[in-house]
C-alpha cells in the first residue's frame, strides 16, 4: 500500500466503495457524502463521516474496515440467499404435503465439517488484518517534531494544553496539517487525562476513540491531511451534559498554525476604559476568578475554561452554541438557560453588570 | 408401590377458605403468592417480564420522541439520562432475564418428564426476589416523602461506569437503588439457575440421557451455568460500589488511588456472558420451533450441543472487547479481538445447522416459524455487525456510537425478542389451552418487523456519521437529522405491532379455538400431556428411547431410536 501513489489509493478506495455498494445493507453507508463549506476556521466539516477519513489513523482504520465490510457483505449475501432459497423451495405447497413427512435427515459430518472450516478460515484472515492494524496504529513512533497536546476532560468541556508552547485553551484543538511521507510530515500526539469522570476523545474523520480516564494517562495521535474544522465529541457518557461536550479540531496550513501559536502567546490587552473597563472591574470583584483564568491577571481559577483568548473560539459552552456577542451575553446572564445542568451557576448578575462583563469578555482575543 | 402413578384414592384436600370464593381477586392473589408450581411461576415470570417490557418500551418511545429532531426539547437532559438508564437496566434485568427464566421454568420439567423443578420453594423465592428487585428499581422514580432524593431514577447508564457512580458525581440515592436492585436480582437469578441445573441433573425421566435431551434443555443448562459464573462478579462490584459510597473504601475512587477501569473489568466479566445468557435461550426456542415446522429433526444435534457449550466457554474470555478504547496495550487488544472473532465460528455453525434443518423439509409457516425466520435474518445482521465490532481498530470508531446501539438492538430485539414472540406463540396453546389468532399474529409480525428495521437500520448510518450514543440532543447539520427521524417514525409501527400482540394474547384466551394436547404435531414431551398440563404434569412419568419421543409414538414403524 505504501508504494501506491495517493491518487491511485483514492481510486482504489473509491472502487472498493462501488463494489461494496452492491448490497442494500451497505448502500446505506455509501449513499452519504460529506458536505463541506468554507467559513472562518477554514472549511467546516460538520458531517463526521468515519468512511471519509482525512487523517492517518482514521485512514488505516478505514482501509481495514473496507476488507471487513467486503467479507461481511459476502457472508450476508450468501446466507440470505440460502435462507430465501430454502424458505421458498421447501415451503408447504398444499394440504397434500401434510400426508407424508419429508425424509428425516439427522445430520452429515461432511457438510458440517465444511461449514465449520470455512468460517475458521475467514476468521483467521480477519485476525491477521486486525492484529496488524492494531499494531500499526498503537505502536506508531511519534517523530520529534510532533505537536504535543495535553487534553484534559472536564464535566462537560475540554481543556487543551500545549505544554511546549505554554498555551492553554478550551474545546478547540488547533493543529498543523501533515504532508504525507515527506519533510512536512507532522502528526499530533495527544496525552489524554481526566479531571473527574471518564470521557472519550472522538473525531471520526481524524481518529478512532480513546478514553480520558482519571488517574491514568492515555495516548492518541492524529495526522490530518486536510485543513478545516473537524467536528467531534465526547463519546463516553459522562453525566448531565454529555451531549453538549463537543469538540472541534481546527487544522491549519503549517504557516497559519505558527501564526496561531504566536497570537496565542501575545499577552492580553490591558483593561480599557468605558463599558469594558467597568466589566473588567466587575469580573475581578465577583467570584468569576475563582473558576476562570485570564493569563497575566489575578484570575487564576482552574475549574472552568481558561478565558485568555476567549473570543478566538468558534463556540461557547463546549459547542452548545456559536460564540457571538448575543450568546456570550446570554451565557453570562444565565448559563443554565443555554446548557442546563452545567457546572457554572446562574450568577444572578444585574443587567448593567451582565452588559459590562460581556463587553470585557469581548476584548479577550 | 410405583410412586410414579398417582394413588387413585388420593383426593386433593379442599383449599382453606379465607372468606372469599374461588376465582375472586383475593383468591387469585393468594394462589399467586403461595404457589410453588413451576408452570404458574413460569407464567408469572413471563407476565411480569412483559409488564416491565411495556413500561421500559414506553420509556424508549419518549427517548425517540426527544431525538426525532435536532435541538428538540421534549424532556430535559437529566430526565433523558434517567430514561435510557432505566430502559437499559430494565430491558436486561427485568425483561430479558425473567422471560427466559419463565420459559425455563415452564418447559424444562415438562420436556424432561419431571413433575416440577427440583426445589419448588426456591423457585418461588427466585421469582419473588426478582419481582421485588424490579419494584425497588422503579420505586426510585417516586419521591416518597421523608426519603431524601428518592424521587429520582438512576442516571448513570446501564453499565454505570465509575467514577460517575461515586458520591461526588452521583448525589442522592438513585445509584443505591440501582445497586441494591441488581444485587437482589442477582440472588434470584442464581437461585433459579441452581434450580435448573439440579432439575436437569436429577429429575430426567427414564431413558432421558443427556444425549437425548431436547436442545432447549441443553441450552438452558448451559445458560444456568453461565449465570452462576457471570453473576458473582456483578454482585462483587456492586458491593464494592456500596463500600465506596458508604464506608469510605476506594476501589473506584481515582482521587485516592482507586481504578476507574477496575469497574469496567468486573462489569463486563459479567456483562458479556450476560449477552449470551440472553441470546442462548433465543437459540433454544429456535431449535425447538424450526424442526417441528420443517417436519424434520434438528440437523447435527451433537454439533449444536457442542457449539452451544463452545459459545459459553468463549464468551467468558471476551469481556474486554467492550473496552478497546480504554487504552489497553496492543497485545491485550489483539488478544480480545481474536477471542471475540472466535465466537463467530460456533455461531456460524448454528445458523447453518438451522438452515440445514429447514433444507429438504416441508415448511409450515405458522406464527412461531415466521418469527424464527425473522430471527435468522436479523440475527445474521447482528452477527455480522458484531464481527465488525470485534475488529478492534474498527471498534475504535464504532464503539459508543449509534452503530453499537443498532447492533445490540438487532441482537436483543431482532434476535431474542423475535424468538420470545415465537416461543410465546408456540407454547401459548400448551400453557393456556387456546390457539393464538393467526391473523392478529400476522399483523403483529408485519408491523413490528417494519417498525423494527425502520428504527434500527438507520442507526447504523447515524453511528457511522459520528453520532455518539446517550446524547439527549444534537445539532442540525451533522447529517443525523434524517436518520433519527426515520428511527423515530419506526417506533410508531413497533408500538402498533405490540398492541396487536397484547390484544392477541387476550383475545385468543377468550375467543381462541381449543388447542388440544398437540396442535403443532410436535415431538417433545410437553406435548404428551394435556393443555394446559395438570399440576402434576404427567399422569404416568413417560419413558423415552430417542430425542423425539412423540415421533416414536406416532411412527412406530420408523422410530428415531433406530438411527441415533
Amino acid at each position: 500500500m505504501k508504494a501506491m501513489l495517493p491518487g491511485s489509493k483514492r481510486i482504489f478506495n473509491h472502487a472498493c466503495r462501488r463494489l461494496l455498494g452492491a448490497t442494500p445493507f451497505l448502500i446505506l453507508f455509501f449513499l452519504l457524502s460529506t458536505p463541506a463549506y468554507p467559513q472562518a476556521g477554514g472549511v467546516m466539516r460538520p458531517v463526521s463521516d468515519m468512511f471519509d477519513p482525512l487523517s492517518r489513523p482514521a485512514e488505516m482504520i478505514h482501509n481495514s474496515s473496507l476488507l471487513v465490510l467486503a467479507i461481511t457483505a459476502g457472508i450476508f449475501v450468501v446466507v440470505t440467499a440460502l435462507l430465501v432459497y430454502v424458505v421458498w423451495k421447501f415451503r408447504r405447497k398444499g394440504p397434500e404435503d401434510d400426508l407424508r413427512e419429508p425424509p428425516q435427515i439427522y445430520g452429515s459430518t461432511h457438510i458440517e465439517l465444511a461449514w465449520t472450516v470455512v468460517p475458521i478460515i475467514i476468521t483467521f484472515v480477519l485476525i491477521l488484518v486486525t492484529s496488524r492494524t492494531i499494531g500499526e496504529i498503537q505502536n506508531r513512533k511519534m517523530p520529534a517534531n510532533a505537536v504535543q497536546i495535553r487534553l484534559v476532560g472536564h464535566q462537560w468541556w475540554w481543556e487543551v494544553q500545549y505544554p511546549k508552547e505554554g498555551i492553554v485553551t478550551a474545546n478547540e484543538i488547533h493543529v498543523p496539517v501533515s504532508r504525507r511521507n515527506g519533510p512536512g510530515e507532522r502528526p499530533t500526539e495527544l496525552t489524554l487525562e481526566s479531571a473527574d469522570v471518564i470521557h472519550s476523545f472522538w473525531v471520526p474523520q481524524l481518529a478512532g476513540k480513546t478514553d480520558l480516564i482519571p488517574n491514568r494517562k492515555n495516548h492518541a495521535w492524529i495526522e490530518p491531511f486536510a485543513t478545516g474544522t473537524f467536528f467531534g465529541s465526547c463519546a463516553a457518557f459522562c453525566g448531565t451534559q454529555h451531549a453538549n461536550m463537543l469538540l472541534r479540531v481546527i487544522v491549519h496550513e503549517p504557516e497559519d498554525y505558527d501564526r496561531w501559536v504566536k497570537e496565542m502567546k501575545q499577552p492580553v490587552v490591558a483593561a480599557q476604559p468605558g463599558l469594558a473597563g467597568k466589566g473588567h472591574d466587575a469580573f475581578f470583584s465577583h467570584s468569576c476568578v475563582n473558576c476562570h483564568k485570564v493569563d497575566g491577571t489575578v484570575a487564576a481559577g482552574v475549574f472552568g475554561p481558561n478565558l485568555t483568548k476567549l473570543m478566538t473560539r468558534q463556540t461557547i459552552g463546549a459547542g452548545v452554541a456559536p460564540l457571538t456577542p448575543e450568546t456570550l451575553r446570554a451565557w453570562v446572564r444565565d448559563p443554565q438557560s443555554i446548557k442546563t445542568g452545567c457546572l457554572m451557576p446562574d450568577m444572578q448578575l444585574p443587567d448593567n453588570e451582565v452588559d459590562s462583563i460581556t463587553a470585557y469578555l469581548l476584548t479577550l482575543k | 408401590m410405583n410412586h410414579d402413578t398417582p394413588d387413585e384414592n388420593f383426593q386433593i384436600p379442599p383449599p382453606e377458605r379465607i372468606g372469599e370464593e374461588r376465582g375472586s381477586l383475593t383468591r387469585i392473589v393468594q394462589e399467586m403468592v403461595f404457589t410453588v408450581d413451576h408452570k404458574k411461576l413460569g407464567l408469572m415470570y413471563i407476565a411480569s417480564g412483559l409488564l416491565f417490557f411495556v413500561v421500559s418500551g414506553l420509556m424508549a418511545v419518549v427517548i425517540r420522541i426527544q431525538l426525532s429532531g435536532p435541538r428538540n426539547h421534549f424532556v430535559d437532559p437529566d430526565t433523558f439520562n434517567r430514561l435510557f438508564t432505566m430502559h437499559g437496566t430494565a430491558m436486561v434485568f427485568l425483561v430479558g432475564m425473567p422471560i427466559i427464566f419463565g420459559f425455563a421454568n415452564y418447559l424444562v420439567p415438562l420436556m424432561i418428564g419431571a413433575r416440577d423443578m427440583a426445589f419448588p420453594r426456591m423457585n418461588a423465592f427466585g421469582f419473588w426476589v426478582f419481582f421485588f428487585s424490579g419494584v425497588l428499581l422503579y420505586f426510585s422514580y417516586l419521591g416518597a416523602p421523608g426519603l431524601y432524593a428518592a424521587g429520582s431514577a438512576p442516571d448513570i447508564g446501564w453499565f454505570a461506569y465509575s467514577p460517575l457512580t461515586a458520591k461526588a458525581f452521583s448525589r442522592g440515592h438513585s445509584t443505591d437503588y440501582w445497586t441494591l436492585s441488581l444485587l437482589l436480582g442477582g440472588i434470584g437469578s442464581i437461585a433459579t439457575s441452581i434450580n435448573i441445573i439440579v432439575t436437569v441433573a436429577c429429575l430426567r425421566c427414564k431413558g432421558m440421557i443427556l444425549g437425548r435431551m431436547p436442545l432447549f434443555v441443553w441450552l438452558f443448562l448451559v445458560v444456568a451455568f453461565m449465570v452462576i459464573i457471570a453473576m458473582p462478579p456483578l454482585s462483587a462490584c456492586q458491593i464494592m460500589l456500596i463500600l465506596d459510597r458508604y464506608c469510605g473504601a476506594h476501589f473506584f475512587d481515582t482521587q485516592a488511588g482507586g481504578s476507574a477501569v477496575l469497574w469496567q473489568h468486573f462489569f463486563w466479566i459479567f456483562g458479556h456472558p450476560e449477552v449470551y445468557i440472553l441470546i442462548l435461550p433465543g437459540f433454544a426456542i429456535t431449535s425447538e420451533v424450526i424442526p417441528v415446522f420443517s417436519r424434520k429433526p434438528i440437523f447435527g444435534y451433537p454439533v449444536m450441543v457442542a457449539a452451544s457449550v463452545m459459545i459459553a466457554f468463549i464468551s467468558l474470555g471476551v469481556w474486554a472487547h467492550h473496552m478497546f478504547t480504554v487504552g489497553m496495550s496492543s497485545i491485550t487488544n489483539t488478544f480480545f479481538a481474536i477471542s471475540t472473532l472466535l465466537v463467530a465460528i460456533p455461531t456460524g455453525i448454528k445458523i447453518f445447522n438451522w438452515l440445514g434443518t429447514m433444507y429438504g423439509g416441508k415448511l409450515r409457516f405458522e406464527l412461531p416459524m415466521l418469527f424464527c425466520i425473522g430471527f435468522l435474518f436479523q440475527f445474521l445482521i447482528a452477527g455480522l455487525t458484531g464481527v465488525m465490532l470485534a475488529i478492534a481498530p474498527f471498534d475504535w470508531q464504532l464503539n459508543n456510537s449509534y452503530f453499537v446501539v443498532a447492533h445490540f438492538h438487532y441482537v436483543l430485539i431482532g434476535g431474542l425478542l423475535y424468538t420470545i414472540f415465537a416461543g410465546i406463540y408456540y407454547w401459548y396453546p400448551k400453557a393456556l389451552g387456546k390457539m393464538p389468532d393467526f391473523k392478529l399474529g400476522i399483523w403483529h409480525l408485519v408491523l413490528f418487523t417494519v417498525g423494527f428495521h425502520l428504527t434500527f437500520l438507520p442507526q447504523h448510518v447515524s453511528g457511522a456519521l459520528g453520532m455518539p450514543r446517550r446524547i439527549y440532543t444534537y445539532d442540525a447539520g451533522r447529517g443525523w437529522d434524517l436518520w433519527n427521524l426515520l428511527s423515530s417514525i419506526g417506533v410508531i409501527f413497533q408500538v402498533a405491532g405490540i398492541l396487536f400482540f397484547v390484544f392477541n394474547l387476550i383475545y385468543s384466551y377468550v375467543k381462541g379455538k381449543k388447542a388440544g394436547d398437540d396442535p403443532w404435531d410436535a415431538w417433545s414431551l410437553e406435548w404428551a400431556t394435556s393443555s394446559p398440563p395438570p399440576s402434576y404434569n404427567f399422569e404416568t412419568i413417560p419413558e423415552v428411547r430417542s430425542r423425539r419421543p412423540l415421533w416414536d409414538l406416532k411412527h412406530p414403524d420408523d422410530p428415531d431410536w433406530k438411527y441415533e
